[in-house]
């Protein structure tokens, strides 16, 4: 065992140049939750370290705190020496530190150019933005990043991919000293990782330090000289990357083997439920077909910006398809609306369970009887008593972790929160349930009471459709999984033959 | 400067459409009256339009930050009735005064609306409702409901804007210097380029290192200190102060800006397109007694215009899903884009 | 209430409801309203010795009845997230339609249907630019409104509507016992009827759900754009009953009438904590701060308070009345740092 990994405590010895950047003791407070716990990391100049970890493990609130967006609540940053405290963003910015998100957060209805150069744009003799200088500066960095894209159209004509090479432009017009990257590679092809990872080289040999907070694990063992894992909050190790075996690094981000975390049960499946036949959209999917039975399992696996979601979300009625046919239970069926798709027994619990799945400052148990107040109410009137009947049924059943009934449901953890979904939807009595990311954000303990529901539900019979990015998780959990790639399927593999190197072919078109 | 035209060739559409739609109606109302499209009407048009063009701006500035300031009409009454009577009162005081006075009085109105949106957080509809109401009361206050008429007023107030220089009043320079100081402090300036950014993503501002709060607030220091200046000349031109002047002009203002391309969402429009706007309701109201329409069709007229506006506007903004098959996006991203 | 038990061996039981109703009542907007509309009627009745006077309370109340009913229809509507800017324009133009229609000799009963029919046209407009095109409702509305008012003006210029029919005045000058006129009786019908319909129904947890999360409530399978039209068409119909009402009352049409009313029902209606943002506030509030505007507007004008300064005082009221909770919650947290 490699007695560097137990040491949790800042600064790695080594005989290179001494850390740009520390941060020693840092805690993350919210409401109800320690976000980070007494953590410790040292970025070096010419060094990629890697930030390993599930989601929910903290990784973006350390962004957020190195970014400048929080602060935190205990500890200190300490910047070439000094210790520092970043007031806001601007101050960041000051210093040297740029972030690459994962979603680009990024202008829109502003050129190229000035999403590149916004807040540090260069200027002429008078103080006055030199827009011409900003233009063919975008355009050499841009060149660098071995892009055409030309600087003076509006970021909203850009394909996802290309609004990332933007990000990173931008993060390059910084000259940061510390280069943050938050699974830069998610929505690239090869090719264009391989672009990517070169100028990572770059610009460790400028002497820059780079976090690069990535899961894929052979990108990591490719690019990164150190890591750090995080689990819950703490850091729990770090070390040299190439001199680590995965194993470990898995069992440090896990706390267990990965073996327990999917508690597949082996369900009676019977026969099709849901027949989708060359389901189109205009611009996000082509072709898709497929049959779900019943008391399967059906993964959907894919990059993200492949078309799973907007599949699913047409499915339930939120986007029209141009075209295909539907059978449920041999009925043939439309859907034009999420209320057509409802009352079929089709329901979707979106990724985003804030932002489209929940009402945040509303109780738990108005958003658990949402769609189904026909049912508690009487002639249109609202009756209480029914609805706490019904929300106190599936709390019990989905064990809910609440102060009441009655407290909004934006105090609740990710993990309740997503409950409470599932929850609203079970009282529906649904026939098919497609859930999109069930876990994402996810502390690993609660990943596994998750699936573990997910099998009971399979096993009563309801038929699953389930939109995963986690190899492990998609690979433990399903019967099936469809794979897709750029809006087309990629293929449809039984589960016999699901290893993550088949998936991750399909998913990326590599040979 | 090239690239300048270059980067907003989507935006030129929208603006070349009005300025095409403009030319159609000068064109159509010349030939119901004889003299309409002569150069001397335009400009008598123009200088019309002078004020609701300098109000229209203001209004933008506000609203590109994702706000909007329906108190610039009451901040105009007020402060042209403060100055009016200092004119009155203290006929020695040299018109430059006067004026920085007016400027200051009317940024002080809007620094009070946007600290109450920066430091207080509370939106912008409901602030400048209330203070529309009590800039408005003040009038009343300060005057005691008495008039302040032409004859109380010294004669370089009331001609300076009168006076033609350059074949044209200074009321109508008064328009296009401040047109061009906003198209340059929006385009060239890091705060103008904030208020894209802050209304556009307020998120992402704030990630880039930009004080969202801090540039709300300068845009209603702005609009009020535009007001400020209007309302000298407004006062000036029409000879007169009394409270109710110019009523109804901060929906005027929104409405040039929402004619002129100016998305209520924030964080896009351009000066182009404020002015067009501005000025397809001043060709309106000066020919409809031209033509021979009532002037008591103009209200119904104007709504239509915003109406139709909003939804041309709405077309363009509607949000493009992600393209995610490639042919197709391919297909619409033009040829020398793809990377 | 039952506790929270958490033995690990027993199932987990969750309570309804936390606290107690006392505390969940003190600590809400519309006490805090409620106070203020108190110490308001103190004031008056200390500075006036005419205030207290049954008849002049009963005069008081056609101070704010037409615009509390239009408030109701338009809180419902901002509490969905959007907004009616043309309801005064509406009035313009329903009463204008109702004094076309008096010319010809329709009689009373035909003009309330007229008036209210062409709120309800003028509803349907509005909901259809925002709920099927899709527009920004507070743009939309701010061109409805001069379309509205302006076809009002085109009607009649700057001439007025009388004559109208010897029986239409009850309702704006009639009394339907005692003291309470027709109008004042009609507000609290409607008060109650609006209270009934957000609080108690399902069209109403709809109505907060939308304004709370729009997407959410969408991908619930709520018809967000069929509920939105009809609001529209509720706050067009209470414009209408208000034109009726007003009218009435007035005995007469001009194209001006009801100007600036749009401004002063989103005061009202804010003033009665619902926030503008959408997702919150009660009926019960906006009931208290008709009252409180009632109020201040009468006893004001007791005091010979011209009408423009009244308004400083309602835009005062509503600035501070936001503004209170924000700085008390900042206060509270600098002093727990």
């Amino acid at each position: 065992m490699n007695t560097a990994l137990q040491q949790p405590v800042a600064g790695l010895k080594t005989d290179d140049a001494p850390a740009i950047l520390e941060m020693r003791g840092i805690s993350q407070i919210f409401p109800g939750v320690k976000a980070l716990d007494n953590v410790s990391i040292a970025l070096y100049p010419g060094k990629v370290t890697a930030l390993i970890g599930e989601n929910g493990a903290g990784k973006s609130t350390l962004v957020k705190i190195l970014t400048g967006i929080y602060r935190p609540n205990e500890g200190e940053i300490i910047v070439n020496g000094k210790p520092t405290t970043f007031a806001n963003a601007q101050a960041a910015i000051d210093v040297g530190v740029t972030a690459i998100h994962q979603e680009t957060v990024l202008f829109d209805e502003l050129t190229v150019a000035e999403n590149i150069f916004l807040g540090h744009a260069p200027r002429t003799r008078f103080r006055t933005i030199d827009w011409k200088l900003m233009n063919s500066r975008s355009k050499e960095l841009l060149h660098s990043l071995e892009s055409n894209i030309d600087p003076t159209i509006r970021l909203k004509d850009l394909s996802i991919a290309q609004r990332h090479l933007v990000a990173i432009a931008r993060a390059l017009s910084i000259e940061a000293r510390i280069v943050i990257m938050d699974e830069p590679t998610a929505a690239l092809s090869r090719k264009e990782i391989d672009d990517l990872f070169r100028i990572v080289e770059g610009l460790k040999a400028q002497g820059k330090a780079i976090l690069f907070i990535s899961h894929k694990f052979d990108e990591l063992y490719e690019i990164a000289d150190n890591f750090v894992v995080f689990r819950d909050g703490r850091a729990v190790g770090h070390g040299q990357l190439k001199q680590t075996p995965q194993d470990d690094i898995v069992r440090l981000m896990v706390g267990r083997d990965v073996e327990n975390a999917f508690p597949k049960v082996d369900v009676a499946i019977g026969g099709p439920v849901l027949e989708v036949e060359k389901y189109c959209h205009r611009t996000e999917f082509r072709d898709i077909s497929f049959t779900l039975r019943k008391g399967e399992i059906l993964g959907v696996y894919g990059l993200i910006g492949a078309g799973r979601s907007e599949l699913c979300q047409s499915l339930f009625g939120i986007t029209k398809p141009a075209s295909g046919t539907l059978k449920l239970e041999g009925q043939s069926l439309s859907v034009h609306s999420p209320l057509d798709a409802i009352r079929a027994g089709i329901v979707y619990v979106p990724e985003e369970r804030g932002r489209h799945g929940l009402a945040l400052p509303m109780p738990i148990y108005q958003n658990m009887t949402l769609p189904s107040l026909t049912r508690t109410s009487r002639k249109g009137f609202l009756k209480a008593a029914n609805e706490f009947a019904l929300a106190r049924k599936y709390a019990e059943r989905l064990d809910l972790r609440a102060a009441a009934l009655s407290v909004p449901v934006g105090t609740l953890s990710g993990g309740n929160q997503q409950k409470v979904v599932i929850g609203k939807w079970l009282a529906t009595l649904p026939k098919v349930i497609i859930l999109d990311e069930p876990t994402k954000g996810i502390d690993i303990g609660s990943k596994a009471a998750v699936h573990g529901f997910i099998s009971e539900l399979a096993a009563e019979g309801l038929s699953i459709i389930m939109i995963s990015s986690e190899l492990p998780e998609i690979i433990g959990m399903s019967d099936r999984v469809l794979v897709m790639k750029e809006g087309l399927m990629a293929g449809l593999f039984e589960r016999k033959d699901l290893t993550p190197e088949t998936l991750v072919r399909a998913a990326t078109g590599n040979a | 400067m090239l690239e300048v035209i270059g980067m907003s060739r989507l935006l030129k559409k929208r603006e070349t459409l009005l300025f095409v739609i403009i030319a159609v109606m000068v064109a159509i109302f010349s030939t119901r009256a004889q003299d309409f499209a002569t150069p001397g009407n335009l400009a008598a048009i123009f200088n019309d339009t002078s004020i609701l063009i300098i109000l229209a701006l203001a209004q933008m500035t506000v609203i590109l930050t994702k706000s909007i300031d329906l108190s610039v009409a009451a901040n105009l009454a007020f402060t042209g009735m403060a100055i009016a009577m200092m004119n009155a009162a203290y006929p020695d005081l040299p018109l430059i005064v006067l004026i920085l006075a007016a400027i200051l009085i009317g940024a002080f109105l809007g620094a009070i609306n946007g600290f109450l949106v920066w430091a207080l957080e509370i939106p912008p509809i409901v602030v400048t409702l209330g203070t529309l109401t009590i800039y408005r009361g003040m009038a009343f206050v300060l005057s005691g409901g008495e008039w302040v008429n032409a004859h109380q007023m010294t004669p370089t107030f009331l001609n300076v804007p009168r006076t033609v220089v350059l074949g044209m009043p200074v009321l109508s320079w008064a328009a296009i210097v401040i047109v061009a100081l906003i198209y340059m402090l929006l385009k060239y300036s890091q705060f103008g380029r904030s208020t894209y950014a802050a209304g556009g993503n307020p998120t992402a501002a704030v990630y880039a290192g930009i004080d969202v709060g801090w540039t709300k607030f300068l845009a209603f220091v702005l609009s009020g200190a535009l007001a400020g200046l209007a309302s000298y000349l407004w006062v000036s031109r029409y000879a007169v102060a009394y409270v109710d002047i110019a009523s109804g002009f901060e929906l005027d203002s929104v409405a040039a800006c929402v004619i002129g391309g100016i998305s209520i969402a924030g964080g896009v429009g351009s000066v182009i397109g404020t002015v067009l706007g501005a000025l397809f309701l001043g060709v309106i109201k000066n020919a409809l007694p031209v033509i021979g329409i009532s002037p008591f069709t103009q209200m119904a007229i104007s709504g239509t215009v915003i109406i139709l506006a909003v939804v041309f506007n709405a077309r363009r903004e509607r949000n493009r899903g992600r393209i995610i098959l490639r042919d197709k996006a391919a297909a619409e991203i033009p040829a020398e884009v793809a990377a | 209430m039952s506790t929270v038990v958490s033995t690990p061996s027993e199932k987990r039981v969750i309570p309804d409801r936390l606290g107690t109703p006392f505390k969940r009542i003190m600590s809400s907007w519309e006490v805090l309203l409620f106070g203020v509309a108190v110490l308001i009627f103190i004031f008056n009745s200390l500075a006036s010795p005419y205030f207290l006077d049954a008849w002049n309370l009963s005069d008081a109340t056609f101070n704010f009845t037409e615009k509390a009913m239009i408030a109701f229809a338009m809180a419902l509507l901002v509490i969905a997230g959007e907004i009616d800017l043309s309801v005064a324009a509406i009035i313009a133009l329903a009463s204008t339609a109702m004094g076309a229609a008096a010319q010809v000799g329709v009689g009373a009963p035909g003009l309330v249907l007229i008036g209210i029919g062409v709120g309800l046209l003028c509803g349907m407009f509005n909901g259809f630019l925002v709920s099927v095109m899709k527009l920004p409702s507070i743009v939309v509305t701010i061109g409805t409104m001069s379309l509205f008012r302006g076809i009002s003006y085109i009607v009649l210029g700057d001439q007025a509507y009388g004559g109208y029919p010897e029986d239409f005045a009850f309702f704006g000058q009639g009394y339907v016992f005692w003291v309470f006129s027709f109008e004042f009786v009609l507000f609290i019908v409607l008060a109650i009827a609006f209270a009934i319909l957000l609080h108690a129904t399902n069209f109403g947890r709809q109505v907060y759900t939308i304004g709370n999360n729009d997407f959410a409530a969408r991908f619930s399978g709520i018809p967000v754009e069929r509920v939105k039209f009809i609001l529209f068409i509720l706050t067009g119909v209470m414009s209408g009953v208000a034109a009726v009402c007003l009218t009435s009352r007035l005995g007469s049409t001009r194209p001006s009438i009801a100007q600036g009313w749009e401004l002063e029902v989103v005061t009202m209606v804010v003033l009665g904590g619902v926030s503008i943002l959408g997702g919150s506030g009660k009926i019960g509030g906006v009931v208290i701060a008709a009252f409180v505007m009632g109020l201040v507007t009468f006893g004001l004008g007791l005091l010979n308070v011209p009408g423009i300064v009244m308004s400083i005082f309602i835009g005062l009221l509503l600035i501070i009345t936001i503004a209170i909770p924000i700085v008390a919650r900042r206060l509270k947290a600098m002093s727990s740092k």
